[in-house]
């Protein structure tokens, strides 16, 4: 079975609809959850949905700029990540929590 | 709608949503964690199945092999292992869900209407490593140049935040325990 016979019976409507859905279940786990370790990864899941989608056009087009591209939101998510552990790792030494709700300080 | 679709397309999306509502609903860090890891796991399939293998393969080694360490790094060296995080009343529950899911719904319906605009047009050997590095560096390669600053300036900012302070100060209010 060659890899090129997908196109024919997969839509790129089907790589839409799973790119939503991932993206919908990032969104309600950056509303739900309070732990900032778990908002991060909630942040990775949507990024990779927005890649899936990002690839799937690409290939689907004939066109390498889309691969391209998730190539740079990887790489804006490394760097999200790593300072996004580090800003953490500073709330949680001089708060002993990661919870989201209690950096309220800011609220005037 | 889903009968006529092949069988792995089918396996790999039912896997992939799985874990990673797992991934949010799971009330241990690192379950979290590891679903996270098995839900790239499966996206890089999905690349396999998309002729993207460069992808496929930068995935792994880039989201699996760096990104989800150093969340475990930090989630061992905080000692968050346990179930630590308090119960979020139902109200957020629902609102959250009611958000997401309307989401999902104003996405799938705003592609009823437009329905279907893309054109196929497979191209052997798109996603494999000649090809990219063509692209990469002829094209994109201004970009490319600036992704090496964005990194370096991200190196430099979690080194300095990661520093411990002299003085030690103190961002927050001391409540409860406050840093030893």
């Amino acid at each position: 079975m060659s890899l090129l016979s997908i196109f024919n019976q997969v839509e790129i409507s089907h790589y839409i609809y799973l790119s939503t859905v991932l993206f919908s279940i990032g969104l309600f786990g950056v509303l739900f959850r309070r732990n900032a370790i778990i908002l991060l990864m909630c942040i990775e899941l949507m990024l990779n949905a927005v890649n899936l989608l990002f690839t799937a056009f690409s290939t689907y087009m004939g066109d390498a700029d889309g691969q391209i591209f998730v190539f740079f939101i990887m790489v804006v998510a490394a760097a999200e990540a790593a300072v996004g552990l580090a800003i953490l790792v500073l709330v949680y030494r001089n708060t002993r929590k990661t919870d989201v709700s209690f950096l309220d300080q800011l609220k005037g | 709608m889903f009968q006529n679709l092949p069988i792995p397309f089918l396996i790999l999306s039912f896997l992939t949503i799985l874990s990673a509502l797992y991934v949010v609903t799971s009330k241990n860090p690192v379950h979290s964690v590891l679903a996270l890891i098995f839900t790239f796991f499966t996206i890089s399939a999905h690349y396999v199945l998309l002729n993207a293998q460069f992808l496929a393969v930068v995935n792994l080694i880039v989201y699996a092999g760096a990104i989800m360490v150093l969340f475990l790094f930090v989630l061992m060296l905080l000692n968050l292992s346990k179930e630590t995080e308090p119960v979020k009343s139902n109200w957020w529950g629902i609102a959250a869900a009611i958000s997401a899911g309307s989401l999902l719904l104003i996405i799938t319906a705003a592609f009823q209407v437009t329905g279907e605009a893309v054109a196929k047009n497979p191209v052997e050997g798109i996603g494999l490593v000649k090809a990219l590095g063509k692209v990469l560096f002829t094209r994109f390669v201004v970009p490319f140049e600036l992704t090496g600053i964005l990194f370096l300036a991200a190196m430099v900012g979690a080194v300095l935040l990661g520093k411990r302070e002299k003085n030690n100060a103190v961002l927050l209010p001391k409540e409860e325990g406050g840093n030893s």
